[in-house]
């Protein structure tokens, strides 16, 4: 059993290539009730990248996603097969706790939901103080530093202590990334991010996508294949619960091997 | 199935007018029984004090005389024991009844809140007069034997745990008031806590956090207006809670410092002594104490449904 | 982070659930307890004597509670004439005419009218009826149960109507159907079932009042004849029997109790049984 590391620098701070896997997917399946949502995925998710999982309604990308951090054990109707090695530990090994992964993976959801009664301050560094990290200092940096590769600094930097509710659709959702950030995840999930924002806003975290994955390792659900087009480095298209295809998105988009990839990619379907 | 054409014959549409206006109508006033009702009520209320109101004024609130054979009357005691036994109530009965609520709907395995949820609804279906009966030939009896003499050994420093051990007591009636308040405040938080929305739990676990700390932020801080809500609609229960508080207090007019010492509430004095007032004053007296009553139960409550009402998260919008 | 932070968090973790799971366990205990000694304390008591015959003379052993018991069913089932009609229409109105302020209003006027303490009802009935009658009677005990069924039933009556689909509303009026007709026919006829169980709910509470009956229906050592005598109901017979200081009343107010917590449970549990197919996947 390897002893998961609890460090708190992520990623950034161990040198790894762009050619590292982040995350080894092997037969990967989930069950709800039973009924096979996920069947047997084998992928390798490239670290310091940024990999789109595409699909029609109902193909299982959220699925995929939350078999990442483990957010189906929430669910009791819920059961899986397969391994994920995120950097070499099997996050369904044995004995491995799902709070530890979760610390090593951080996500955003489709609506945004910062914590109502916190301000945002407080949003930013609450996974911090989970931790233990009681350092003013420690945490003043932490929320700075987050807030600004979240692009949100410049606009609540006079106004931390504000109720995080008083944000914009599209500023609550950057201060959720920036909490996610603010634990220096390895991996960050990203599910449909941008969808229940204006086209403005989603622009600006299309941007924000591009400059973070200099740093950490991006996958994002999206139904927005434009999106997935123009932000991401690597393409994953599932269809009913399978990984049809998956490669540099490059190639996806212009070349795909599969017909179904080719009919879901020109809009035949979906 | 009506089969006329397009242009119905204007009979058939103004009948059904006529019957949707008088159906209306009757609906309406139905409903509006209620402000009758409670107009009702205070009217009554106040039209009965009215001998008591003006004999005793404001002393009446001030007062710990309650004397019907000369007749002197003053509510103060029951003030007190209202009050007190509440108060006890309300510090027993809160914490055990958020942290049942908490447990059924964050912690409980799945298969134990259904049954556990029944039974504490049917806790809140038992009369009043049944645990008051109850209460006198179990609770009291072991209070009296087991709880109290313990109390008294342990904090006996405290003016609170000295003094003489009867057995029915202020103490007895806040325990027995916590009984009867635990299944409202528990089902109300239970529903407060299942309305928060899914989305906030799972943005605290996605940051790695265990199953209490989810709670502890996702949940209880969101939740919090609406949690004081629950505790206040128990209060205003408990302020009104006759029977059983009639069975184990003790009924003495009395202001003690012990909480060994029987009480009177003012629910208990009216239960107890209304169809033996022998004279108008007394009976008006007893209406008084009614009106006082009344009152503070009616604003408890209102600010409880107005918390409970008015709550729907903050950051979401309300539901009506 | 650390593995001391770590395996702090797991303990707190661990103790909470323990705390929490402990205060559910206090929190049925009185039940389990008040239920069992009902049941030790009262079922022996229980014979054919007790629902048949009348309380025997203060101090004599023996006789039943069989007049309270007819008292409580006659007092409910005058206490529905009054609640079932005003709350169920009241709550017809709730539910189907929309007047945004209007209905606030009402529907909080109801809740704080639920909450109003039963023994201010008693007080105001017997000014009302009791004064001018010159005297306790039936019909008093039944007008202070029915008022108070009345918000009660209202706000059930209203919740359960408003899980009517309104689809079955606008199909109903684009067929052409009157309104007040598709309310009778179709609203209220889906949710019966849901009414129902609201108006037993509301009997079985009213059933178990004691403090407005004290000087309403006043109780009775008797039979009652008339609506303007006095009557005998389960609650109160209960309550002076458990005051007295004869030791065979203290016997008989426990078989009472039994009887009374048998009936508002049977009731409870079969509302619950009536509406399962409602709620059957509904998680906790």
């Amino acid at each position: 059993m390897a002893a998961i590391s609890q460090s708190t620098s992520g990623a950034g701070a161990e040198q790894k290539s762009a050619t590292d896997t982040a995350l080894a997917v092997r037969n990967l399946s989930v069950f709800f009730n039973d009924k096979a949502v996920l069947k047997n995925v084998t992928m390798d998710i490239a670290a310091r990248a940024v990999t789109a999982i595409i699909g029609p309604s109902g193909c299982g990308k959220s699925t995929f996603l939350r078999a990442i951090n483990r957010m189906h054990e929430l669910n009791p109707e819920a059961r899986m097969d397969g391994e994920i090695c995120l950097f070499g530990d099997n996050i369904y090994g044995s004995g491995i706790e799902p709070v530890i992964v979760r610390r090593r993976v951080g996500m955003v959801f489709q609506k945004s939901n910062p914590f109502p009664t916190m301000s945002i301050n407080e949003n930013v560094t609450v996974g911090l103080r989970l931790n233990g990290v009681r350092d003013k200092k420690i945490l003043a940096e932490r929320t700075e530093q987050s807030l600004r590769m979240a692009a949100l600094w410049d606009e609540v930097k006079d106004r931390l202590h504000a109720p995080a509710i008083s944000l914009s659709g599209g500023q609550q959702q950057r201060l959720c990334i920036a909490r996610a950030l603010a634990v220096q995840p390895e991996v960050l999930l990203m599910d449909e991010p941008a969808s229940a924002l204006d086209p403005l806003a989603t622009q600006k975290i299309e941007d924000l996508i591009i400059e973070l994955k200099k740093i950490y390792t991006i996958v994002i659900v999206t139904h927005n294949m434009q999106q997935a087009a123009r932000s991401s480095d690597f393409t994953a298209f599932f269809y009913l619960g399978e990984l049809v295809e998956f490669g540099p998105t490059a190639k996806i988009f212009t070349s795909p091997a599969q017909k179904r990839t080719e009919d879901y990619v020109t809009g035949r379907f979906g | 199935m009506n089969e006329t054409a397009p242009n119905q014959p204007a009979k058939n549409n103004a009948a059904s007018q006529f019957g949707d206006r008088a159906f209306k109508g009757l609906t309406l006033l139905m409903a509006l029984s209620v402000f009758v009702l409670i107009g009702l009520i205070g009217f009554e209320l106040a039209h009965g004090s009215g001998i008591a109101l003006r004999q005793f004024g404001w002393h009446f609130l001030f007062s710990s005389d309650w004397d019907p054979v000369n007749e002197k009357f003053g509510a103060l005691p029951f003030i007190f024991g209202t009050l007190v036994s509440s108060a006890i109530g309300l510090i027993i009965a809160v914490p055990l009844s958020i942290a049942t609520a908490v447990y059924l709907t964050e912690l409980a395995p799945l298969w134990i809140r259904q049954p556990l949820t029944i039974f504490i609804e049917l806790l809140a279906a038992v009369p009043s007069v049944i645990l008051g009966l109850w209460g006198i030939f179990v609770m009291v009896p072991w209070l009296r034997g087991h709880l109290f003499p313990l109390l008294q050994k342990w904090f006996g420093f405290l003016p609170l745990f000295q003094g003489p051990i009867y057995g029915p007591s202020l103490l007895a009636g806040g325990i027995i008031i916590a009984i009867m308040i635990l299944p409202i405040i528990t089902s109300v938080s239970r529903e407060i806590l299942r309305s928060v929305p899914g989305l906030q739990r799972e943005a605290a676990y996605a940051l790695g956090a265990t199953r209490w700390e989810v709670t502890r932020i996702a949940v209880l801080s969101y939740a919090k207006k609406g949690l004081f809500g629950a505790v206040i609609l128990g209060l205003g229960r408990a302020l009104g809670e006759t029977m059983a508080v009639t069975m184990v207090i003790g009924n003495s007019p009395q202001i003690a410092k012990s909480l060994f010492a029987p009480g009177y509430t003012l629910a208990s004095v009216v239960a107890n002594e209304f169809s033996e007032a022998t004279s108008d004053t007394y009976l008006s007296a007893l209406f008084e104490i009614g009106l006082v009553l009344l009152g503070v139960t009616v604003l408890v409550n209102a600010l409880a449904q107005l918390l409970l009402k008015t709550f729907a998260g903050p950051g979401v919008k309300p539901q009506h | 982070m650390d593995a001391a932070n770590h395996n702090w968090r797991k303990a707190k973790n661990t103790m909470m659930q323990t705390l929490a799971f402990a205060c559910a366990i206090l929190v049925i205990l009185p039940l389990v307890l008040v239920f069992f000694h009902l049941v030790t304390q009262g079922a022996s008591s229980i014979n054919w004597a007790f629902f048949t015959q009348l309380p025997k003379p203060v101090g004599e052993v023996g006789g039943g509670m069989a007049n309270a018991i007819l008292g409580t069913f006659i007092l409910i089932t005058l206490a529905s004439l009054i609640g079932v009609p005003v709350g169920v229409l009241g709550g017809v109105f709730l539910s189907e005419y929309t007047h945004k302020r209007l209905n606030w209003w009402i529907r909080f006027t109801a809740d704080v009218t639920n909450g109003v303490p039963s023994i201010t009802w008693g007080m105001v009935v017997y000014a009302l009826i009791v004064v001018p009658m010159k005297g306790f009677s039936t019909l008093a005990g039944g007008i202070v149960l029915g008022l108070m069924m009345i918000p009660l039933i209202m706000r059930t009556t209203e919740e359960v109507l408003q899980l009517v689909p309104s689809g079955y509303r606008e199909a109903a009026l684009a067929l052409g159907i009157a309104q007040w007709r598709m309310i009778i026919q179709i609203v209220v006829r889906t949710a019966l079932k849901g009414i129902i169980t609201g108006i037993l709910l509301a009997l079985a509470r009213v059933a178990g009042e004691t403090a407005p009956l004290l000087f309403t229906a006043f109780g009775n050592g008797y039979w009652t004849h008339k609506l303007t005598e006095p009557i005998a109901a389960l609650p109160l017979q209960i309550f002076n029997y458990a005051i007295s200081p004869y030791d065979d009343w203290h016997r008989q107010a426990w078989a009472g109790a039994l009887v009374l917590i048998l009936l508002v449970t049977a009731v409870n549990i079969s509302v619950r049984v009536l509406t399962r197919d409602r709620f059957s996947r509904r998680s906790a």
